[in-house]
């Protein structure tokens, strides 16, 4: 039953829902970059505000559940809107087309990411993926006059389709054999020894979900979709989406008994194991920037991976220690490229030639940059590394040596590529011409929420026991 | 609390340096040298006032300690620990990190603040290695201190002939590094979670994790994974593929870095956690230690006669030397682990040395290439001699401190490895010829080319001289280096008790 009670659980995504709306309206009555904005970060900060009163209610309303872990990866999506709210605004100054509708596509999928992570049902859960999934086409086509942002679209709208396909006929053969679609349903009409039928839905499933997560072989949009689509939207999808999906790839995880299969844990460490090292032996000689992260955040998904064939309590506190690390450490790399292109003037600069030499024409934000790869090289005393930490502290306790094989070789060869652009950053400049950041980046919103997101990559790195005990609290309910 | 300072003042003189870049050039060079000049001083006050006796039972075998929680979902504590082992080489740090900073008063003239605060920072890291006692303290540290030895290799290196690029080297040596640190990791992580699956509780402690019951099957492989870290850091041979492009490539005071201290790192780790952590393990693989440092003492000497560039012929002699100390580690001998000590001592100061030396020559010369130097002797005044002073310590000529320090260690394993003893003692010989070799092509032979240098000036004789009087004092009368770590190696020493060493030491060889 729909009660008030019930509501309050799911006030955040009412907040956010409502202000999609009031944008809407705000823009079809006058446009005006700034306020929206202004409107949409509010939007967000209330819902985060609502979010403790969420956790509170005692229900969830049907369908959804609304546990500590969506609470935690709602907080997780909610910041990381945020942040990219702040991004946005310097960067689509520069834009001549509309800029407002940008945020509304954002609030959107916004949405779907909160629905997302606290579904209950096969149902919401797919809805909600394709609530999240919908407005990302429309952010990442966003400079359609450019060529590559409106191919980044595209691609991501027809491979995005296919894996919904696949998505939807797992979840068809599975209700085939349990006739529920509710996960407790699922969970208790699964708990016979599985068949071939069962097992190929739930690896269909695992195909679609993958999909989001570019796991390889499911990963070969990454790269164009993260060069084309604006900076931004690419921040969104590295973090948001793929954030929002990981949650509820887990929470299938942990309450569907058939992935504990013997024969499903290998394929998923097997797809974990080639997702990790490929990720890292295709990065090796990019020279786009955005590309380069795009195969770096596969790489990071698939040591992510082990979480899941792990599984138990630690694997929920590993997964939710790695995503804040994965996503304070994204959005300070995706950020610097962001105010590197901003303000919007055609395809973004994020060739290796132009941060050739930032640090001696702009030291912080090439700082920013330093920390933010050191964090995704895992190096300690930045948030990166408690998160690598705890992924082979938890392959070491499951005992899984392959996987933790895997995890070192990965990080051997994932040094080799962030060492390439770090150093880039510190070479003597050319003469060539080259884009810059705007003189003021580091008074704006935009620059300062970049800086704040550095100095919490060094504060996770340096003290993370309270992001440690705040994980903790949260992931003990399941 | 003074540990924490001892780790703090690198790190935050190496800020203050890269600020102070903005009142000119001199600034952060003066500001870097009262840093280390700092921490030289603490540590020597330290020593001064500490009592390093042999500690009886119940006694703290700490000089002093220091704890702080630090992330108690897994026990990790920031666990910081001084004892006369530490004390020598936090010691040493301050001083070649001071000689580091003079060294490249003039070399550096570009960026001299960033220079400086990787060059701090890195002295930081390699204190905190030194004092940390907590395991995910250490690893920290030892990971942390990468960073700044990559941006200094890679910035402000030279670069060699092609395919040689200094980036390329930095990045090798980081990987290196990196990998072979994360399989200590792993080791770590495993041996903790042994210790969680026997007690129920999270302890990165190292005096908890000594106790651990591992099973036998895992065991081997946890030490390995230790050793296989420090064996990367020595450098011991098949890991070793990094040394020489880094110190060609790394600027003076980054090899005097290196050389003096970096490597000194990894002894101190073996002695202080692999041979601890793991006794019996590391007992039975004590024969493939020494076989291993047998192979580096002669593999590194005869490398080093064949090389063209003088810092790289300098590299492979680390090699060498660093293969005594392995064995003198793995022998179970009080004798010979006092003789690694002092051997890691000595052997800072005369390849310090020699790298000043070398750095000064290039200074003058441009280059690093013997084949086009040859008859300085009678064009530079002084520098040839004190380089004969520092070459003769290196061939390990009595009255040095590496003639102590070598003389140790053959005398101590002799007892239960004479067959490796023997070998080694081949190398000396080959120390003779590459020694000789690098004077004869530098400083003797035909003149390539006329006219004079300039000399030393103040502050390079001072380094020289003070460097010589250090291996001349410790050569002379080393018994205080000896009873200051004396607490440590006889508890080291210790841990090989049965007799099992010698009939295996026996067999491989």
């Amino acid at each position: 039953m729909l009660t008030l009670n019930s509501l309050l659980a799911v006030l955040p995504l009412i907040i956010v829902a409502t202000t999609a709306v009031v944008v809407m309206l705000g823009i079809a009555w006058q446009r005006h970059h700034g306020v929206t904005a202004l409107v949409s970060a509010a939007g967000l900060v209330l819902a985060l505000l609502a979010l403790p009163m969420a956790y509170g209610a005692p229900e969830s309303p049907p369908l959804m559940q609304v546990d500590g872990l969506a609470i935690m990866a709602s907080t997780l999506v909610l910041l990381s809107a945020l942040v990219t709210v702040a991004l946005s605004h310097h960067y689509l100054t520069g834009y001549l087309g509309p800029r407002e509708e940008f945020y509304l596509l954002l609030l959107c999928a916004v949405t779907g990411a909160l629905g997302l992570v606290a579904s209950d049902h096969l149902a919401t859960l797919f809805i909600s993926l394709e609530l999240l999934s919908m407005p990302l086409y429309g952010m990442l086509a966003y400079s359609f006059r450019a060529e590559r942002s409106l191919e980044a679209g595209i691609k991501y709208l027809i491979l995005s389709a296919a894996a919904t396909a696949f998505l939807l006929f797992g979840m068809a053969l599975i209700y085939a054999r349990t006739g529920r679609l509710d996960l407790a349903g699922l969970a208790a009409g699964l708990a016979a020894s599985p068949d071939s039928w069962t097992l190929a839905g739930a690896a269909l499933m695992l195909a679609g979900l993958g999909f989001k997560l570019s796991v390889i072989p499911f990963h070969l949009w990454t790269p164009d979709v993260y060069q084309g689509g604006p900076a931004p939207a690419t921040i969104f999808l590295a973090t948001v989406s793929k954030l929002a999906v990981f949650a509820v790839l887990i929470r299938l995880v942990l309450t569907a008994p058939i992935f504990e299969s013997e024969w499903l844990l290998t394929l998923i460490s097997l797809l974990a194991l080639i997702t990790m090292l490929g990720g890292n032996l295709l990065a090796l000689f990019q020279s786009n920037l955005k590309r380069l992260l795009g195969y770096s955040s596969i790489a990071h998904f698939g040591y992510l991976l082990v979480a899941v064939v792990a599984g138990g309590s630690l694997a929920v506190e590993t997964t939710g220690v790695y995503l804040v690390t994965y996503l304070a450490t994204t959005l300070a790399a995706f950020g610097v490229v962001t105010q590197v292109s901003s303000p919007f003037s055609g395809e973004d600069a994020a060739g290796l030639h132009h941060y050739r030499g930032l640090f001696w024409r702009r030291p912080w934000l090439a700082a920013v940059m330093t920390v933010s790869f050191l964090s995704l090289a895992g190096i300690p005393l930045t948030a990166g590394f408690i998160g690598k930490f705890y992924v082979i502290a938890l392959g070491v306790a499951d005992s899984r040596w392959w996987l933790v094989g895997g995890i070192v070789a990965g990080s051997a060869i994932g040094i080799f590529y962030y060492l390439r652009v770090m150093v880039t950053l510190y070479m003597p400049e050319p003469g060539m011409r080259r884009r810059d950041a705007t003189n003021d980046w580091g008074n704006r919103v935009g620059g300062l929420t970049l800086l704040a997101t550095a100095v919490v990559i060094l504060l996770l790195g340096i003290y993370p026991a309270p992001m440690i005990d705040w994980v903790v609290g949260l992931s003990a309910v399941p | 609390m003074i540990l924490v300072w001892l780790i703090l003042i690198p790190f935050l003189g190496g800020l203050f340096c890269w600020q102070a870049e903005r009142w000119g050039d001199k600034a952060p060079r003066w500001i870097a040298l009262a840093t280390m000049l700092f921490v030289l001083v603490i540590s020597i006050v330290l020593w001064w006032t500490g009592d390093f006796s042999l500690p009886d039972g119940g006694q703290s075998p700490w000089l002093l300690e220091w704890r702080a929680p630090w992330i108690p979902r897994f026990g990790i504590e920031i666990h910081l620990a001084l004892d006369g082992l530490s004390l020598i080489l936090v010691a040493l740090t301050g001083f070649l990190g001071a000689l580091a900073v003079l060294c490249s008063w003039h070399e550096i003239a570009h960026r001299v603040g960033f220079f400086h605060l990787n060059l701090l920072w890195i002295l930081g890291g390699v204190v905190g290695v030194f004092l940390a006692l907590d395991l995910f303290l250490f690893f920290l540290f030892w990971e942390m201190m990468l960073v700044p030895m990559y941006f200094l290799i890679a910035l402000w290196g030279h670069s060699g002939s092609a395919g040689h690029t200094r980036i390329r080297a930095a990045t090798r040596f980081f990987i290196y590094t990196q990998a072979s640190g994360l399989l200590m990791l792993v080791a770590i992580l495993t041996l903790v979670f042994v210790h969680y699956a026997n007690t129920g509780v999270f302890s990165f402690s190292y005096d908890v994790l000594r106790g651990t019951d591992v099973p036998d099957a895992l065991a081997p492989w946890l030490m390995l994974g230790f050793f296989i870290a420090f064996a990367v850091k020595l450098p011991v041979v098949p890991f070793h593929g990094w040394l020489p492009d880094a110190h060609a490539q790394a600027p003076t005071a980054g090899s005097v870095d290196l050389a003096g201290i970096l490597l000194k790192t990894a002894a101190y780790g073996i002695l202080r956690f692999a041979l601890p952590l793991f006794p019996e393990e590391s007992q039975a693989f004590a024969p493939v230690a020494m076989t291993l440092g047998l192979v580096g003492i002669i593999y590194g000497a005869v490398l080093a006669c064949g090389q063209q560039d003088i810092k790289r012929l300098i590299a492979y002699t680390s090699i060498s030397h660093m293969g005594f100390v392995l064995i003198a580690l793995y022998s179970g001998s009080e004798l010979a682990i006092q003789g690694a000590v002092v051997l890691m001592v000595a052997h800072a100061f005369s390849s310090a040395g020699l790298f000043i030396l070398s750095g000064q020559i290039y200074e003058r010369l441009h280059t690093r290439d013997m084949r086009i130097m040859g008859g300085l002797w009678g064009r530079i005044p002084i520098l040839p001699g004190f380089t004969l002073c520092f070459v003769a310590a290196s061939l390990g000529m009595p009255a040095t401190a590496n003639f102590v320090g070598e003389f140790m260690i053959l005398f101590g394993t002799f007892p239960t490895a004479p067959v490796v003893v023997v070998i080694a003692s081949g190398g000396l010989v080959l120390a003779a010829i590459y020694s000789l070799l690098l004077m004869q092509r530098v400083h003797f032979g035909p003149v390539h080319r006329q006219g004079s240098l300039p000399g030393p000036d103040l502050r390079e004789y001072g380094m020289m001289l003070a460097l010589v009087a250090l291996v001349l004092l410790v050569g002379l009368y080393p018994q205080p280096l000896l009873d200051t770590t004396a607490a440590v190696s006889g508890p080291a020493a210790e841990l090989f008790t049965d007799g099992k060493l010698s009939t295996l030491a026996g067999e491989v060889d």
